[in-house]
């Protein structure tokens, strides 16, 4: 069941589709940023993009910073919104049940090509961003190719390590919202209604980060430490924010994936 | 081959399925009928195991359902409510899809299997089109196709000539006998009685979620106690029978009588010629009719 499901995914257009556009906005920041060379000033967002400018090879974590906070969310809730839900709305969910596919079998094989598909995607911006950045920018030569945002050089293994670990963080972190999404999934047969319902509760996650009247709950938002993986580049590297990242995003993952479970197990399929 | 006992689903307050015994030999042709909203498609998705019941039990090929559903399901080949199908997909790649989705379907007979069943629903030219393209009787073959992938001991088709024109319908119908001589027990459910009557040796007629009739076709089209006479001598008959003729039309005569072959003795000894002779029978409309209240879908005052 979860060959079959990566093979519809693969062969699935809109899953080509949203990587395409994934891989493209930062490909149209970098294009912008290497005609004009106006770059955001230190500090600002999106991070690591001040830097590209003498240094294309950090482009892939500038490509990050850049889907993070809109265009990955999106596409993983698309995804994983359409996970149940749209095998019920094709009318597809009934006959895959008969035939007979466990439910509980059926909804980790739709989890697992959601995780491949958000590494897959954080992948795949990261290499195109890698190309990219290297074509458009100059890339320093030599083993000190990149230094760290604290300012020590790293060598070249040490940097495609940290990127390396940023993709793996960033993918983990899409699959609170991709836990979500299944979950609501199974509660309707509408996949849009839940792609939105994930969006709706991450915006309002993100709300709450911001707002500094929130600080007692924002520790337990899945938004909360979607950042942190830019620490990664530190030196040394600050732990903490990644470790606790890990740990929302699992408790996320297992509470709304035994939700969506308990659910969908004894749901009614009536369409 | 399918025995339910008090199988009962209640949504909220709406009772779907009322304490319904199913009884379904192997090598039946069971036709399932009733008017819509009578609870046909819920006691099949019951049968399979789709929805659960409230209570009751369901055996299927001898085995408890919905417990013992992954021995039982791949033996089953099913239409319910209409085929479905990955609509970017070829219908040879959604068959492919669904047959590796679960057990019983061999990867090294998949193409072969696919091939026959498409060529006995006789879409076997079909190219490589996606089934977005397909017509709404395309579909209903594709899906019929995605019934028969395993050889099922057991079809359970929820109105499997919706969509196809006459023609078509016919070739299912052909189909369906095939498979049932081969051995293949069928449960076919229908608001077309004229498709079960053709089909079906067993019929079933449910209402408001009960199973209010269950027997043999040929058990329900009783006698109606009158026979049906065509003669030339149309007034001299209805002088002998003095009485006994209820309907008079053109040439034909409804003559109260128990016996078509006693009548025809009668009427031939007093020099009446009779054209054709036959006892008439309750047509299965009638049964339906005289079993069911009426419509779901249809809203009175009251």
């Amino acid at each position: 069941m979860i060959v079959v499901e990566l093979r519809k995914l693969v062969r699935r257009p809109r899953t080509w589709v949203s990587i395409a556009l994934l891989c493209g906005l930062p490909t149209l920041v970098a294009v912008f940023l290497a005609t004009t060379r106006i770059g955001p000033g230190p500090g600002e967002q999106p991070a690591f993009l001040a830097a590209v400018l003498s240094n294309g090879a950090l482009f892939p974590a500038a490509a990050l910073a850049i889907v993070l906070p809109l265009f990955l969310p999106v596409s993983v809730a698309v995804i994983a919104g359409d996970a149940v839900a749209g095998e019920a709305s094709s009318g597809m969910l009934r006959y895959l049940l008969v035939r007979p596919v466990g439910r509980t079998r059926l909804l980790v094989a739709k989890l697992i090509a959601l995780a491949t598909y958000t590494l897959g995607a954080v992948l795949l911006v990261a290499g195109t961003a890698y190309v990219v950045g290297v074509l458009l920018f100059p890339a320093v030569p030599g083993e000190a190719i990149s230094t760290s945002i604290s300012g020590v050089p790293l060598t070249t293994g040490e940097f495609v390590a940290r990127i390396a670990g940023a993709v793996g963080y960033v993918a983990v972190s899409m699959l609170g919202v991709g836990a979500i999404a299944l979950f609501l999934s199974t509660l309707t047969d509408s996949p849009l209604s839940a792609a939105l319902g994930a969006l709706a509760a991450l915006v309002a996650s993100q709300v709450l980060v911001a707002l500094g009247a929130a600080g007692s709950v924002s520790p337990y938002l899945p938004t909360r430490y979607w950042l942190a993986w830019i620490d990664l580049f530190r030196d040394p590297i600050p732990w903490r924010d990644v470790e606790r990242g890990l740990a929302i995003q699992a408790v996320y993952v297992v509470v709304f994936l035994a939700a969506a479970w308990a659910n969908f197990a004894t749901k009614d399929v009536k369409t | 081959m399918i025995t339910t006992t008090g199988l009962t689903k209640r949504y909220g307050r709406v009772l779907a399925v009322d304490g319904v015994d199913l009884d379904v030999g192997e090598g039946d042709r069971y036709g399932l009928l009733g008017p819509n909203g009578s609870g046909k498609t819920t006691l099949i998705r019951l049968l399979l195991g789709l929805v659960y019941a409230t209570s009751g039990e369901i055996t299927l090929l001898g085995k408890p359902m919905p417990r013992q559903l992954k021995a039982v399901l791949p033996e089953v080949g099913t239409l319910v409510e209409g085929p479905a199908a990955y609509g970017h997909l070829s219908g040879r790649a959604n068959l492919g899809l669904v047959d590796a989705s679960g057990p019983g379907g061999r990867r090294r007979t998949r193409r072969a299997r696919i091939d026959e069943a498409l060529e006995r629903v006789g879409l076997g030219g079909v190219d490589r089109r996606p089934v977005k393209a397909y017509s709404l009787g395309m579909r209903q073959r594709l899906g019929l196709a995605a019934a028969l992938l395993r050889a099922p001991r057991l079809l359970v088709l929820d109105e499997p000539t919706n969509g196809l024109d006459p023609r078509g319908i016919n070739e299912f119908r052909e189909l369906l006998t095939e498979l049932n001589r081969a051995g293949t027990t069928l449960l076919v459910s229908s608001h077309l009685l004229s498709e079960v009557d053709q089909l079906c040796t067993r019929v079933g007629v449910m209402d408001r979620g009960r199973l209010v009739v269950q027997d043999d076709l040929d058990a329900l089209r009783t006698p109606t106690g009158r026979i049906e006479v065509h003669t030339p001598d149309v007034d001299r008959a209805i002088a002998l029978l003095d009485g006994r003729v209820d309907v008079r039309e053109a040439d034909r005569l409804l003559v109260r009588h128990a016996d078509a072959a006693e009548l025809n003795a009668e009427l031939v000894a007093a020099g009446i010629r009779v054209g054709e002779i036959r006892a008439q029978r309750h047509t299965l409309e009638e049964v339906v009719l005289a079993a069911t209240t009426g419509s779901a879908d249809r809203v009175d005052r009251s």
